[in-house]
């Protein structure tokens, strides 16, 4: 079977793992978005953060002869850390200023912890095992889908959706949209709006860290995986508008895929191609698809 | 009157310099200077934080070079190809990017200048891809001025340097440097006075590149070579860093702040080597491989304590007499 002229497995095992991009892409820029909506601080050390979280799973496997699945919760959960430490002791500084501060902070954070990384581990990058228990594939008649794969791929939308789920759905949630809109308000009703500021923020890079873990059998871990990584994460923000959590994730989703499918139709473009996308949407909506026009 | 002093201070130390320094890690100064003057036409005059200037810088380098290696150009038309290339990607990054404000700025400079790396990774009979352009001929200026030698290389860079910072001067206090000035402090105001702020934004993110691309074809004359490091984000976060150490908004901030950092960036292994010497600590000795670390830390306490900069923080203790 064929498509446009192009075999069907080929076309097919392209688009799964546009999927598995678009679900990273899903989850950072869905971070950018949370991070962004409360502490209006564009996060460059996304990228970062990421590249912790699959480090911090690899040092966990390695030297402390952790399993997977423990470092898939431990991780996220330390990088969360240093992401309160940052925030308490940094970020918040910076609130009253401009918020170019906040992206430059974060840009000098970003050079920091990939230049601590390199110095200790060089550029190269460190094998990472696929979990047992996830290795081989499922025979989907027209292709072979490895497991992992399909694991990261309903991961990260069980996330996704968990997150959409609690920011819309539930008192906390409204909380931090109602801090969204107006946090002094908020405070005047007795929310600890900077406690939930702090917690945000170590939330939204924990979902880096753990978009990291999830990325790290499939690419290898290296201290400069994260930052080509977030800067197609900030055309996808770009592109979507940082104004509605599920556009993030849709977009999210949307760019990986067609990012997959430009690797069989046209692959000289697929590295460009999200950007390529950014330029057209600024040319026709350039509050984004999801944005809301100031 | 001090700011009189100072100029012609700073153009006595530049005239003399070649003959106690050497000369090429001197006109790499003068390149990263005007790198950085142009940068903060836009972030200290305008309030545009570009994160793209890399793509001008680099752009410029490569049409420069190609032009001296592979067409045949005579250096003086080189350069002005090389300006020109910077200023056509800057108008197309330009008119995509100031259609959306502020922090969306900065993304979207960033992506588009990284879609410009990529452009360079793949057209490689114009970049050398990987291995860059290398060995570009100097040539001779106007025909007669043999530029294969340092010094006089040097004071033809340092003249054209001198006149494109009297030109960003001249700019920022012409009627239009003004508009501009009043574009970065309340843009809603200046909209309502009846000004094109759009098209203000355009030429000075185009004036901008066109400098930065100034810049970037020097230095390609200069060393000889050109690489995509000067195409990479990096080289964008770099010139961000210059112009922050040595005071966003100020006019000769961004000149002491390239001075600092490129210095810094040369000097930081043979640092490292003497730390480790004086301490005993073997890992002071790879300090020179991790440039990206130093300068991540000079980030992160500019923009925590003294986002003035260092001329910034001068002016401010000691120039209270005229507001600049």
């Amino acid at each position: 079977m064929e498509i446009f002229g192009y075999p069907l497995p080929m076309v097919m095992s392209q688009l799964a793992l546009g999927l598995v991009n678009g679900s990273f892409y899903a989850m950072l820029s869905l971070g950018l978005a949370v991070i962004f909506g409360l502490l209006n601080v564009i996060n460059f050390s996304h990228g970062a953060m990421y590249m912790m979280g699959a480090f911090v799973a690899w040092m966990g496997m390695t030297y402390l002869g952790m399993s997977y699945w423990a470092m898939l919760l431990l991780a996220p959960l330390v990088v969360g850390a240093l992401g309160i430490v940052i925030e308490k002791t940094m970020l918040r500084w910076l609130y009253k200023l401009d918020h170019l501060y906040g992206l430059l902070l974060t840009f000098g954070i970003t050079l920091l912890v990939e230049g601590v990384f390199r110095s200790f581990y060089g550029v190269s990058g460190q094998p990472f095992e696929t979990p047992e228990l996830l290795t081989g594939a499922t025979d989907l008649g027209f292709m072979m889908l490895p497991n992992y794969r399909l694991w990261v791929v309903a991961a990260s939308l069980m996330v996704c959706l968990s997150t959409w789920f609690v920011i819309e759905k539930t008192k906390l949630g409204a909380y931090l949209r109602a801090g969204t809109e107006n946090p002094k308000l908020v405070e005047a009703f007795g929310v600890n709006v900077p406690l939930m500021v702090t917690l945000t923020y170590g939330f939204g890079v924990a979902l880096a860290g753990f978009a990291g873990v999830l990325a790290a059998p499939i690419i290898q871990v290296s201290p400069l995986m994260g930052s080509n990584l977030i800067i197609v994460v900030f055309a996808v923000v770009v592109i979507g508008g940082m104004g509605s959590i599920l556009g993030s994730i849709v977009t999210g989703l949307a760019l990986g895929v067609i990012e997959g499918l430009t690797r069989v139709f046209y692959p000289e473009f697929s590295s460009t191609v999200v950007f390529l996308v950014m330029v057209i949407v600024l040319l026709l909506r350039p509050a984004g698809l999801f944005g809301k026009e100031k | 009157m001090n700011k009189q002093i100072g100029y012609a201070l700073a153009l006595a130390v530049a005239l003399a310099a070649p003959f106690v320094g050497y000369p090429v890690f001197l006109m790499k100064l003068l390149c990263f200077a005007l790198f950085a003057c142009a940068f903060n036409l836009l972030i200290g005059y305008t309030g545009l934080l570009s994160f793209g200037h890399a793509a001008f810088f680099g752009a410029s380098g490569y049409v420069a070079g190609n032009a001296l290696k592979n067409w045949g150009l005579p250096v003086e038309l080189a350069i002005l190809a090389g300006v020109a290339g910077a200023a056509v990607v800057g108008l197309v990054m330009g008119a995509l990017a100031i259609r959306r404000a502020g922090i969306y700025f900065s993304m979207i400079t960033l992506a588009l200048a990284q879609m410009v790396y990529f452009g360079g990774l793949r057209f490689t009979e114009f970049t050398g891809g990987e291995d860059g352009l290398q060995g570009v001929p100097r040539g001779k200026l106007l025909g007669v001025l043999d530029l294969g030698n340092d010094l006089t290389l040097y004071f033809v860079v340092l003249a054209i340097a001198v006149a494109a910072f009297a030109l960003i001067v001249r700019t920022v206090h012409s009627p239009f440097g003004q508009v501009l000035k009043a574009i970065k402090e309340n843009e809603p105001r200046a909209i309502s006075l009846g000004y094109d702020v759009d098209r203000y934004k355009l030429v000075a993110f185009v004036l901008s590149a066109a400098l930065a691309g100034l810049a970037g074809a020097l230095k390609t004359v200069v060393l000889g070579f050109e690489t995509l490091t000067d195409l990479h984000w990096t080289m964008s976060g770099l010139v961000i860093l210059m112009t922050l150490v040595g005071g966003m908004g100020t006019l000769a901030g961004p000149l002491l702040g390239a001075v600092v950092i490129i210095a810094l960036e040369n000097k930081l292994g043979d640092f490292g080597t003497m730390l480790a010497g004086g301490t005993g600590i073997e890992w002071f000795n790879t300090l020179g491989e991790a440039v990206s670390m130093v300068t991540g830390l000079i980030f992160v306490a500019c923009v925590l304590l003294f986002r003035k900069g260092i001329v910034g923080e001068i002016v401010d203790r000691f120039g209270r007499r005229k507001p600049a």
